[in-house]
């Protein structure tokens, strides 16, 4: 028996009777070896076959990869994307509000717009507003029965470039506005709660408690829409827009190398799609400020940690380790 | 002839739909009094806290704070509700103080005290974290200032939430069981707080489970069950000689 009036046993106490640590021999996994070797090949063969095919002409690639009319394209396409996502969010987050607005009109508008630009597809809705000057050539506002006011050709104001943003941007706000509402929705009430016992507006409640709570879930959505809308662009080809995918589509009509300038604007999309991964990442981190204990590692850390201890860890476990753990 | 009440409620009614959470509520608190309310959950006692500050809306009766009625003006003898900025300003005048804390996680916490100063009563920033600092350091959390939420316990969050409700300098503050949510060896630091503020003169409603808190602290005892007072009188009587039936054997299952 142990001495109970002594106090509580000091840390360490029965470091004496503390059994060597377990040394096990891990659980063999045969088939993973298995499959990744029967993954590697086939995956090798279809590459291979590729590289390989009789009337591909790789120096086309390498010629156009980094020409001026596709470089020029690029930025088309990134500016284009940039643009309409920044419609997007602007106006979804406007249209998200409004929607949990006690104004009816407000509800109800941003009802409509949602239904209405969801309802239809976004290629259409670019070939909409390239097309609007065949039936309506002029556009402009005014007061109603008086001469003030405002006219211009719809030629002059919505240009191939605009069409496409208009319809890349205003499609795009229906989608991102459904996603701030979900992020909105998802902040506790006791926030809002707290917020107005406090005297705040409901815009100061909205703009300084509840949408910065609610970015932890609107931005990973949003960079799934960035992504998804950095290669939607490639529809403003319809508008003659000469992004990545109007340009390969104009060499290959010269030169018949039509594979080889898909080859070459995929990786494009590629790389560019996979920068906006990283910052995608790293606003995620930002933003999850305040809900973590810790943030987690940067990809970097993670694979210098990696390197140490020359294993992946099991899924599931923090890869960082905890700030006041007392054991080591 | 006693001061003019801070806050009278007469006859007060709320129902949530067909359900009656408060059945003609008929109470008076004088300025710098301390009122405990103690009840059954689902007694109203949360209700009638939250009507004060008009998050909820009462449905018949008359509630005032300070002379003025809560979320309406009178008018040749017509009720007109208050616009949204009105209601703001009047409950920026009442500090409340939640169950579940509340702090806003993505500030720290002199952040969280700064915040309504600064947005609200639009006070100087530099004015404004000076005085969250003197209020974190009343509250005895000097070393967290920079904390955010999630760093702290929950009785130094919920000393964070008053410290924040005291930013707004308040002429009345709502406690709404405060410390039910925290491990009972942090009870007492919460208490503490609300013990030095009620020494200072501070008007305050304090709906609690803590009836040594109650007895020692309070101006005033109400116990509440299913929308009514059920007894009201010096804390001391109430909890040590209840009147009623109701009140005996709901205090004789809490102490």
């Amino acid at each position: 028996m142990t001495d109970i009036a002594s106090g509580p046993p000091a840390a360490g106490s029965q470091a004496g009777r503390r059994p060597e640590a377990i040394k096990a021999i891990p659980v063999r996994h045969p088939w993973r070896w298995v499959s990744a070797v029967v993954v590697f090949a086939v995956v090798a063969d279809a590459v291979y076959t590729v590289i390989t095919a009789p009337h591909m002409r790789w120096e086309f690639v390498s010629r156009y990869l980094f020409g001026r009319l596709i470089l020029e394209g690029a930025v088309l396409t990134l500016e284009l994307t940039v643009t309409a996502m920044a419609i997007g969010i602007a106006l979804g987050v406007v249209l998200a509000v409004m929607r949990l607005s006690p104004n009816p009109v407000m509800s109800w508008l941003s009802w409509f717009y949602i239904w209405f630009f969801r309802g239809t597809p976004v290629l259409v809705q670019i070939f909409f507003w390239y097309n609007l000057a065949l039936v309506l050539p002029h556009m402009g506002i005014g007061i109603p029965g008086t001469q003030i006011g405002l006219q211009a050709s719809t030629n002059w104001l919505i240009t191939p470039l605009m069409a496409a943003i208009f319809g890349l941007g205003f499609n795009e706000a229906a989608y991102m506005a459904e996603i701030v509402r979900a992020g909105i929705i998802s902040v506790e009430v006791g926030q809002a709660e707290a917020a107005q016992a406090l005297g705040m507006t409901r815009l100061q409640v909205m703009q300084r408690i509840v949408l910065p709570q609610a970015m932890r879930v609107i931005i990973p959505p949003t960079g799934n829409e960035t992504i998804s809308m950095l290669k939607t662009t490639s529809l403003a080809f319809v508008a003659t827009v000469p992004e990545l995918f109007t340009r390969a589509g104009q060499i290959s009509s010269a030169n018949f190398a039509v594979v080889e300038l898909l080859i070459v604007i995929s990786i494009w999309y590629l790389a560019m799609t996979s920068i906006l991964t990283v910052g995608q990442f790293y606003l995620e981190r930002h933003f999850g400020r305040g809900s973590q204990r810790e943030l987690p590692p940067t990809p970097f850390r993670r694979f210098r940690q990696m390197l140490f201890t020359f294993h992946a860890p099991p899924p599931g476990t923090a890869l960082a380790p905890p700030i006041n753990s007392g054991r080591h | 002839m006693a001061a003019a009440p801070m806050v009278k409620a007469e006859t007060v009614y709320k129902n949530y739909g067909r359900l009656e959470v408060l059945r003609g509520i008929d109470l008076e608190v004088l300025p710098k009094e301390v009122m405990c309310i103690i009840g059954p959950s689902g007694s109203g006692k949360s209700t009638f806290l939250r009507c004060i500050n008009h998050l909820e809306k009462i449905d018949a009766g008359r509630l005032s704070v300070d002379g003025e009625l809560v979320g309406y003006r009178e008018r040749n003898n017509r009720l007109y509700e208050l616009p949204d900025r009105e209601v703001c300003r009047k409950r920026s005048e009442i500090g409340m103080v939640f169950q579940r804390f509340n702090l806003f996680p993505h500030m720290t916490a002199l952040e969280n005290v700064v915040e309504a100063p600064v947005r609200v009563k639009k006070e100087g920033r530099a004015s404004a974290a000076a005085r969250a600092r003197a209020l974190l350091e009343r509250v005895g959390l000097t070393e967290k200032v920079d904390a955010y939420p999630n760093q702290l316990s929950g009785g130094q969050q919920q000393r964070v939430a008053i410290a924040r409700a005291l930013a707004m300098q308040p002429k009345l503050m709502l406690f709404d069981e405060p410390t039910s949510a925290l491990d009972p060896e942090l009870v007492g630091e919460v208490l503490d707080v609300m013990r030095g503020l009620a020494q200072d003169g501070m008007t305050m409603i304090v709906v609690t489970h803590e009836m040594g808190f109650a007895r020692e602290v309070g101006d005033n005892l109400v116990f509440m069950d299913s929308g009514i007072i059920v007894e009201q009188g010096a804390p001391r009587d109430v909890l040590a000689n209840p009147q009623h039936e109701r009140t005996r054997s709901f205090l004789s299952k809490v102490l």
